[in-house]
């Protein structure tokens, strides 16, 4: 791993332990994060705090994270949420919600640069999510029912 | 041997034949007829204004990347009227899951802004899934030749949502150019992150 990839990964942790702050990225610092090496499995869900659809599917990431976080399974909620005091919306939003799995804002409004890197397969509408280990990866343009979900991270951990 | 191949070719044929959804850049587009905000129902065919093209808006009141473009929009339709190419906005969203998608409020929102262009509601929801549209906003930019439309461009406005003094490619607004000058659009694609459609359940 990069040393700039392991430092950015400190600060995401220790800023989300003080509950603040919650780090604004471009594309380029968030690429990184979505193709670690090592042999852990990454859940990557794109969502605002706006987003219906989103916002009803995060207690199947709350649920699956209290599960899974100690069984080598990494989660990043990226937050793509804009405009007037948006840290302190998505922080609220956070509390309000219980939400414990790491959640960093993505602030690059030129989607039409980095969508495809994401997935080619993703028409840029949220909810979207990432499950990927360091063999295989998949990308959905929906939103889950926790067992829907589980059943799909359950295939990265046979693997 | 020849049996198998074929089998499978066929198979595959299938299979993408009932992935790919939507009109693809080059397809002729059929006509629809919805009802407008000012109670009306407006036909892509019979709609005089188009007399190059159209520009083709999936769009709505609750998302914020689609308000953030409602001035923008605005200021496209006056521009690109003139030239053959109006805007015409339609609403995909099933207003039982954001209430504030329904029809009245459509007609509210279409006040408060003057919108100079249709504003459509796809109650039925078949049109945007004519379309292939996924997003709000998502455009698609149609050329009228010989009486008959073709998609020539499809995606986004320009490259920042968020912020239009910062915006550096107009890919919906060259693309137009590009019509008028006899071209095609390029890039004929672009993505934007929006606000998925709300399809009835």
């Amino acid at each position: 791993m990069k040393l700039r990839t392991v430092l950015f990964l400190i600060i995401i942790q220790t800023t989300n332990i003080i509950g603040q702050n919650i780090p604004v990225v471009d594309f380029n610092k968030l690429e990184p994060l979505l193709h670690q090496k090592d042999d852990k499995v990454y859940i990557i869900n794109f969502w605002a705090t706006w987003c219906k659809p989103c916002v009803k599917e995060m207690p199947a990431f709350n649920q699956l994270h209290k599960e899974y976080a100690n069984k080598n399974v990494q989660f990043l909620l990226v937050s793509l949420d804009f405009g007037n005091n948006v840290q302190d919306r998505v922080q609220t939003f956070i509390e309000t919600h219980k939400l414990t799995p790491k959640v960093i804002i993505l602030d690059d409004p030129d989607g039409n640069s980095w969508i495809n890197k994401v997935s080619p397969n993703w028409s840029g509408a949220i909810p979207a999510t990432i499950i990927y280990n360091k063999n295989n990866r998949m990308f959905y343009e929906q939103s889950f029912e926790f067992d829907e979900l589980e059943k799909e991270l359950q295939n990265f951990l046979i693997k | 041997m020849k049996k198998t191949l074929m089998i499978v070719f066929l198979i595959t044929l299938a299979y993408v034949g009932s992935y790919a959804q939507g009109y693809q850049i080059g397809d002729p587009v059929e006509d629809f007829k919805l009802k407008n905000v000012n109670g009306q129902q407006v036909s892509l065919f019979e709609f005089e204004q188009a007399t190059k093209g159209a520009v083709i808006i999936f769009t709505c009141n609750h998302c914020p990347y689609s308000k953030a473009y409602e001035d923008r929009i605005i200021a496209l339709d006056k521009a690109y009227k003139e030239k053959g190419y109006p805007v015409i906005a339609i609403n995909p969203n099933d207003p039982v899951q954001f209430p504030e998608d329904s029809f009245e409020k459509m007609i509210e929102r279409s006040k408060e802004k003057n919108f100079t262009f249709p504003y459509l509601f796809d109650e039925t929801q078949e049109v945007f899934k004519k379309f292939g549209a996924t997003r709000t906003p998502h455009i698609f930019l149609l050329n009228k030749s010989k009486g008959k439309f073709t998609v020539e461009y499809i995606g986004t406005i320009d490259d920042n949502y968020k912020d239009e003094t910062l915006v550096k490619k107009k890919y919906l607004a060259d693309g137009i150019d590009k019509l008028i000058m006899g071209e095609k659009p390029d890039p004929n694609t672009t993505k934007a992150i929006g606000c998925s459609i709300k399809v009835k359940k």
